[in-house]
Formats: structure tokens, C-alpha cells, sequence
């Protein structure tokens, strides 16, 4: 079963993204910060990272900058869940790394609909 | 797939209001003069959160209001606009509106008022004067959909593609044949690699990609479908994608064909800058099905309008030693289970082994959930550094806020009923203990008065204090109201700390200093009232020019009491432990009998009355000499007694049950218990003893004096 790690600072948006994906069928690891997250990655099998940008601690770009370090991610898919959609945030998730993007707000058929395109 | 979003929404309100205080919080220790850019992060963060979670959670008029806020933070972050204390202030307001709004929401009405539509106006205000940069931000998630002919303009039979991706293409986890495929799901696709700006094997890198791809795409899908499969990529990417026209076998409308030509005509290759609109029309489509669902949920939810229930946010910590607890309790029940079945009288060291590891964990376990309820101190505080700046700014004052001890904590019940009582006590320690300015200048003080907030823990007890360096109690003018009011004799003789008491007396206004802050019609008596109701007491020290002091005791929790068993003839009573200071036995030596005709008891260098028990309560003790009982010394009050009681039992936990619901109010008294063998034993309250045995502090300060003159 394919294992996605869910990071959003906020609580209700990372349960809902956990929710919906749990339905869908993956396993689900959880982090509130983008430190949180490189730590639960490092001792986990990853297929497939969606990020929030805007965190404490350890922002979603600096994620993406430090998952593409690790042997292990650097191929990984990793989605950036953004509400900045004048395109200065994409473009820097872009040259850290981030596969693509997920505009804010989305339904949970929009998130399965975006998570389809990259994995399967 | 259908996600019930309705089951986040009470997750997202707690957040939210949580955000809300952060935001408060920094906007208050905001100086607009050197901003500081970690706490605008810090309020830009919260808003953005809210924003993001109101979206998706179908709260449009949320998602407005914070989208207006959220981009002028973005403005001051990035050194765009000029932040003043008057934004600070229209920052605050908002934040205090965003507040009612989520409230409104969580008790499922509509949530959009006069006031959010008239602060959003001053924010769009700001916002438009300050010119192009808003621009771009302005149209995006407020509910404008971008134009979109674009994406209905397609309609061509087919697309030649061309594709050529950056060689880092694999490295941002982004693979074409997943492209490919998605394509695939359009239509018949027909893909052909172009080889041919691959290099030798030598130079070549394993993890670059040097291919591209000509791909044909037969459907008569609109283009911007097909740019949506791209869209991640399409900037670091050649990508050209024009119609093809199929003979047409089908007979395809004219104006099908005229479309397709003003699209060739429009763009036969995408410019690799523009954003794609599509894919915005297609979010912000798809949120207003979900805001018309939530609507419609909504007003399902008003029909059977209850407020939901409170619920408490708990560390993981603490659920997990309580699941850990709970093990362990399973497992010893099991234990004697077995012992039970076949017991013989050998077997009894063991079965006394397994109910003392009953009893362990039972009182564990209890002290984890009470630990359940327990929430930090911060959680009531939080409110003050606002209170604090508003009101001092009302009256013209300069007041600094220092806050103590805030993860100090204390059951949730009694934070949410001290909540009010604070309030009173800091809003009177602003009004009359700070003085303004000249004044303090005046009296040698800096101009900036302070007031703090200090909670810590003592025994069982929680002590909150309120410390304000002001003026202090007007001791004449307190004696003056109260005789006025017919609360003291003229002539009495009373101690500072009795003069002080009176401001908490029912009765005692001061009549002439109500003022908008403090003189709300609610009276010292009534704190005091409520504080005695949580089983607390207030007291207030003060020194006159130097401020006072008011001291608030509270227990942790209304539900359990650590109590000493002691008994009096037949009868079994409770003290709190936290009450006593020790036990002794009395011998004659230690006893004076002085003039006025008590007995007092000399406790090293102190004094204490001698209360009988018996006496108070009207019981038949085993003996009334003092010398056969013991004496247990505890404190009420603000003084100490010491009381005559004929044996100590066990200390044990005991659950409180209120003796008001379940009889009437006692003196003296401050609840019942029921004991493991069944009984019913009252608690003792120690304030109201030392009033029913008549003893009060003067006395034995007159008996301290008498006993100098004794030893003189």
C-alpha cells in the first residue's frame, strides 16, 4: 500500500487530508512542521509528499530543499498545498524541488483527482 | 468518493480561535515603529491558516474577510506598505470580528454582519489606495472567476503535441509517462520519442532526461485540459500544443470549425508565462458546490439548533499514560479474577498483593484523568494583555502587563468561572490602583504603571495573584464609605487588614468612583462571591502608595478532595489536608489560658485558638479534656486554629458531593462524602469554623499581648 506523509500545521486541514486519503486506500503519516516531516521521512518508506508552505519552524519550501538531500526522496513526488496563487510561491517550490502544486482550497475529490496524477 | 467535511469543522473553529489569540497576542507586542518580522510572520501565518481551512471548509464569508487581511500582512511582510498604530488597531478590530464570526458559525448562524462587511471596506479601503501591487492578489480566492475563455474555447478534434522537458525533470519527482498517461485518459494518444538530443553513453547522466516526445491526441477535449497535464511542468518546458483538423467524417458543425480557426489564430503556442486560468476556474467552480452543500448543512444544523458540545484539545501524553494506566488496571483485575475462582486461605498474601496494586492503579488512574481536565493557566491570561492595552488607552494610562506562572495548571471547570472574577480585579486594579501618569511622575514613580498577573501552585491549591504598583488602598476613605453605609460603628476598632476586607463586603460601594472601566453594577462582594462558590478565597494586601495585592486561592478541582479522617465521638469528619499544618498532642505546658477567657495554644512562637469540636457541632466527644484528644492545627481565613478532635483516621481521596444540591447549606460545612463502608462523613470548611467558634484574629492578638505582659 503506498504511503503518503500529510504536512499542514493546521490540525482540521491535516485531518482532512488524512481522512480522505485513509478512505482512498493509503497509509497516512502525519506532521505538523516541515521539521516534524524530515524526521518522520527519514525513517519512512515515502511514495508520495504533500506539503503545506506557510508552517512554523520549518517552512514547506525548506522541506522540499531538504527531502531532495536525502538518497531516498530524490525522486519522490512531492505536492505543495498552496493558497498562493500569485505564483511567486510555486515558482519557488519549483526550484526547491516540489513536483507540483494543489491550490487551496480543494475538496477531497479535487485532492484524490491531483494524487492520481502522480501516483498509480 | 464523499467526505463528511462538517466532522472537521469543530477541529477548524478550535484552531481558528486559537490562531486568533496568537494573532492578538503578537499584534499587541507589535511596535510600529520597528516592526519585527518574525511576529508579522507569526500573525500572517495564523490568518493565512484560517484563510486556507475557512476555504475548504465551505466558510466563504471567512475566507472574504481573512483573504482582505491576509493581503495587506502580505504588504507589511514584504515592506510594501507602512504599517501605523492605527492599522494595529484595525488588525485588533478584526481580529475581535473574526472571532463573533467563527462563534457565530460554531452555534450554526450566519455568520456575516454589518461590522465584518464595514472593517472589510476599511481594509479594501487601504488596499486600493495603495495602488498596483494589490492587483494581482485582489481577484485571487475572492470568489471573482477569472475569465475563462480560454477553456471553453477548445473543441478541436485532436492536439499535436510537442514536448520537450527540462533535463531536471526527474529530480522535481515530476515523470512523463505519467503525463502520458493522464493523456491517455483524454483520448487515443499516439506518442513518439525524439531520441535524438540523447548523447553517447559516456557523457551520459543517468538522472537527466534528454528525451522528447511528439505526442497526438485524438479528442476533441478543450485545450485546457490538455495544458492542465502539464501544468506543473510547463515552465521549464517546450511545449507547443495545436489543434489538428480530421477530415471530417462525422460532419462537424460549422461552428465547431469556426472555433477551431479563432483558436488557431488566438495561440497556436502556449507563452510559456502566462498562468493558466483554467485550472483557478475549475477550484473556485468546485468550492462554490461545496459552500452551496455546507449552506444547505447549515441550515439543515440551525433547525435543531444546539449548541455543540465543549470539547477539550488533550496532549497526547497524558491519553496515553491514561490508555497505559488502564493496561495495567486490566491486568490486575484479571490477576484477582483467577485467584477468586479457586481460592484457598494460602493463596491470601497474594490476593492482599493484587488490591494493594488495585488500589495503586486505581489512584493513578484517577490522577491521569483529573490530569484530563487540566488545562494551563495561559488559557484565562490570554485575554488580559488585550484588556490591558484598551483599557489603559481609554483611561489615559501607561501600563505595562507582566504575566507569571502560565502553564500553571488548573481544572478547566474552574478557568472558565475565574475567567469573569480576574477580569473584575485587573479592569479595578487599572482604574484605581494605577494612577495616571502626572500623578506618578508626582509620587517619584515611573511613569509606566504594572500590573501582574502570578500564578503558581501551593499544596493543592492554586494561588492566582493580581499585583498592581498604584496607589494603593485609601484606607480612610474605605472606613468613611463603610460607616456611611452603615457596614461599621463609628468608633469601631478595626486592623488594616479588616479596614481592607470591606471593599469585599456586599453593601460597600463606592458609589462616587464608578466610572465606564470598573463600575459595571457588578461589586468586590460579587467576586468575592463567586471566587467562595469555587471553594476559593480572595484576600487583598496593600500598601498605601506602594499598590496592592489581591490574592485569589483556588483548588486545582471541584470534584476530588485529598482529606484527613478524624472522628469525634461517633461521628467521622473531614478536613481538606491541604488545611492542616500539623497535629499534636497537647500537653498542659502548652496551653495559656488568658484574661479574656479563651485557651490558646502556643505553636512554637505562635499563638492559635483551641476550637473544641464537640462543642461547635453539639456532638458527645470520648473526652472534654483537652489533654485526652488531639489537636489539629490548620488554617482558614488567613489565620490558624487549632482544633480538638478525639482520634485521626486515615487520609484518603475523597469524591465531593454537594451538600447544597443534595440538603441545604451548612456552616461550616462545605460538602459530604460517602466512605468506603458506606457512611456519609462531611467535609469541614475551615473558614466557616473559624467563624462559628467566634474566635477571630484580634483575640489572639490580645492575647498575644497578654501573654508579653505575662512574661514581662
Amino acid at each position: 500500500m503506498a504511503t503518503i506523509l500529510a504536512v499542514d500545521d493546521s490540525a482540521s486541514m491535516r485531518q482532512m487530508v488524512s481522512f480522505t486519503l485513509k478512505g482512498a486506500g493509503f497509509d497516512v503519516i502525519e506532521a505538523g512542521d516541515g521539521q516534524e516531516a524530515l524526521e518522520k521521512a527519514k525513517g519512512a518508506s515515502v511514495d508520495l509528499v504533500l506539503s503545506d508552505v506557510n508552517m512554523p519552524v520549518m517552512d514547506g519550501i525548506e522541506l522540499v530543499k531538504n527531502l531532495r538531500t536525502l538518497p531516498d526522496y530524490k525522486f519522490t513526488p512531492i505536492l505543495m498545498l498552496t493558497t498562493e496563487s500569485a505564483g511567486d510561491k510555486k515558482s519557488e517550490g519549483k526550484e526547491a524541488g516540489a513536483t507540483g502544486w494543489l491550490v487551496k482550497p480543494f475538496n477531497p475529490d479535487q485532492l484524490l483527482a491531483t494524487i492520481n496524477k502522480v501516483m498509480g | 468518493m464523499s467526505v463528511d467535511l462538517t466532522q472537521f469543522h469543530q477541529v477548524f473553529f478550535e484552531e481558528s480561535n486559537e490562531g486568533l489569540d496568537v494573532m492578538e497576542s503578537a499584534l499587541l507586542d507589535l511596535d510600529p515603529e520597528a516592526l519585527d518580522s518574525e511576529r508579522i510572520d507569526e500573525i500572517f501565518r495564523a490568518a493565512h491558516s484560517i484563510k486556507g481551512g475557512s476555504g475548504t471548509f465551505g466558510f466563504q464569508q471567512i475566507a472574504d474577510f481573512t483573504h482582505v487581511v491576509e493581503t495587506l500582512l502580505d504588504l507589511i511582510r514584504s515592506d510594501q506598505f507602512n504599517m501605523q498604530s492605527c492599522h494595529v488597531d484595525l488588525f485588533l478590530r478584526s481580529v475581535d470580528c473574526l472571532r463573533t464570526m467563527i462563534n457565530q458559525l460554531e452555534a450554526g448562524e450566519e455568520c456575516e454582519t454589518e461590522l465584518s462587511t464595514q472593517i472589510k471596506a476599511e481594509f479594501d479601503a487601504i488596499l486600493s489606495g495603495d495602488g498596483e501591487s494589490m492587483e494581482t492578489g485582489g481577484d485571487d480566492g475572492g470568489g471573482d472567476i477569472p475569465p475563462n475563455s480560454d477553456s471553453s474555447g477548445g473543441g478541436a478534434q485532436g492536439w499535436q503535441i510537442y514536448f520537450r522537458p527540462s533535463q531536471d525533470i526527474l529530480r522535481t519527482g515530476n515523470e512523463p509517462v505519467r503525463m502520458f498517461r493522464e493523456l491517455s485518459e483524454l483520448g487515443e494518444i499516439d506518442v513518439t520519442a525524439d531520441t535524438s538530443t540523447v548523447p553517447s553513453f559516456a557523457k551520459l547522466d543517468p538522472e537527466s532526461c534528454y528525451l522528447a516526445w511528439n505526442i497526438t491526441l485524438f479528442s476533441d477535449v478543450d485545450k485546457a485540459k490538455v495544458e492542465e497535464v502539464f501544468e506543473w511542468v510547463v515552465d521549464e518546458s517546450e511545449l507547443t500544443i495545436e489543434p489538428i483538423s480530421i477530415p471530417s467524417e462525422s460532419g462537424s458543425s460549422e461552428a465547431g470549425v469556426e472555433q477551431l480557426s479563432a483558436e488557431d489564430s488566438a495561440a497556436p503556442i502556449i507563452p510559456n508565462t502566462a498562468p493558466t486560468p483554467a485550472d483557478t476556474a475549475s477550484t473556485v467552480e468546485n468550492a462554490n458546490q461545496t459552500v452551496a452543500a455546507a449552506k444547505a448543512e447549515q441550515k439543515a444544523k440551525r433547525e435543531s439548533s444546539k449548541p455543540e458540545s465543549a470539547s477539550i484539545r488533550v496532549g497526547t501524553d497524558k491519553v496515553d499514560s491514561l490508555i497505559n494506566m488502564v493496561g495495567e488496571l486490566v491486568i490486575t483485575q484479571s490477576m484477582l479474577g483467577e485467584l477468586g475462582k479457586n481460592f484457598t486461605i494460602d493463596k491470601l498474601p497474594r490476593l492482599m498483593e493484587g488490591l494493594e496494586q488495585l488500589n495503586n492503579h486505581t489512584r493513578e488512574l484517577q490522577e491521569s484523568v483529573m490530569r484530563i481536565r487540566m488545562l494551563p493557566i495561559s488559557f484565562a491570561f490570554s485575554r488580559f494583555p488585550r484588556l490591558v492595552h484598551d483599557t489603559s488607552k481609554q483611561l489615559g494610562k501607561n501600563v505595562e502587563l507582566e504575566l507569571l506562572g502560565e502553564q500553571t495548571e488548573l481544572d478547566k471547570t474552574v478557568m472558565e468561572r475565574i475567567g469573569d472574577p480576574l477580569v473584575h480585579l485587573v479592569r479595578n486594579s487599572l482604574d484605581h490602583g494605577i494612577e495616571l501618569p502626572e500623578a506618578r511622575l508626582a509620587a517619584g514613580k515611573t511613569e509606566m504603571g504594572k500590573i501582574t498577573l502570578n500564578a503558581f501552585h501551593q499544596g493543592g491549591n492554586i494561588v492566582i495573584q493580581i499585583i498592581d504598583d498604584g496607589s494603593g488602598l485609601n484606607k480612610d476613605r474605605i472606613l468613611e464609605k463603610a460607616i456611611e453605609n452603615g457596614l461599621v460603628k463609628q468608633g469601631e476598632n478595626l486592623s488594616d487588614d479588616q479596614i481592607h476586607d470591606l471593599i469585599f463586603k456586599a453593601g460597600f460601594s463606592t458609589a462616587a468612583e464608578i466610572t465606564d472601566i470598573s463600575g459595571r453594577g457588578v461589586g468586590m462582594d460579587v467576586v468575592r462571591r463567586n471566587i467562595q462558590e469555587l471553594n476559593g478565597s480572595v484576600e487583598v494586601e496593600s500598601e498605601a502608595g506602594k499598590g496592592s495585592t489581591f490574592t485569589i486561592r483556588l483548588p486545582l478541582t471541584l470534584a476530588i478532595l485529598d482529606g484527613q479522617l478524624i472522628r469525634v465521638g461517633s461521628d467521622v469528619f473531614i478536613f481538606p489536608l491541604v488545611s492542616i499544618v500539623e497535629s499534636i498532642q497537647s500537653y498542659d505546658q502548652m496551653i495559656h489560658r488568658v484574661s479574656s477567657g479563651c485557651e490558646v495554644l502556643r505553636l512554637r512562637d505562635e499563638y492559635v485558638p483551641i476550637v473544641r469540636l464537640w462543642d461547635i457541632f453539639s456532638l458527645k466527644p470520648d473526652s472534654e479534656k483537652l489533654e485526652d484528644g488531639l489537636l489539629v492545627v490548620v488554617e482558614g481565613d488567613n489565620m490558624k486554629i487549632a482544633v480538638l478532635v478525639d482520634d485521626l483516621l486515615a487520609q484518603q481521596q475523597v469524591v465531593i458531593k454537594s451538600l447544597q444540591e443534595n440538603y441545604r447549606s451548612v456552616e461550616g460545612i462545605s460538602g459530604a462524602t460517602i466512605l468506603g463502608d458506606g457512611t456519609v462523613s462531611l467535609i469541614l470548611d475551615m473558614g466557616g469554623l473559624i467563624k462559628l467558634s467566634g474566635v477571630s484574629k484580634d483575640d489572639y492578638k490580645q492575647v498575644v499581648s497578654d501573654e508579653d505582659i505575662e512574661a514581662a
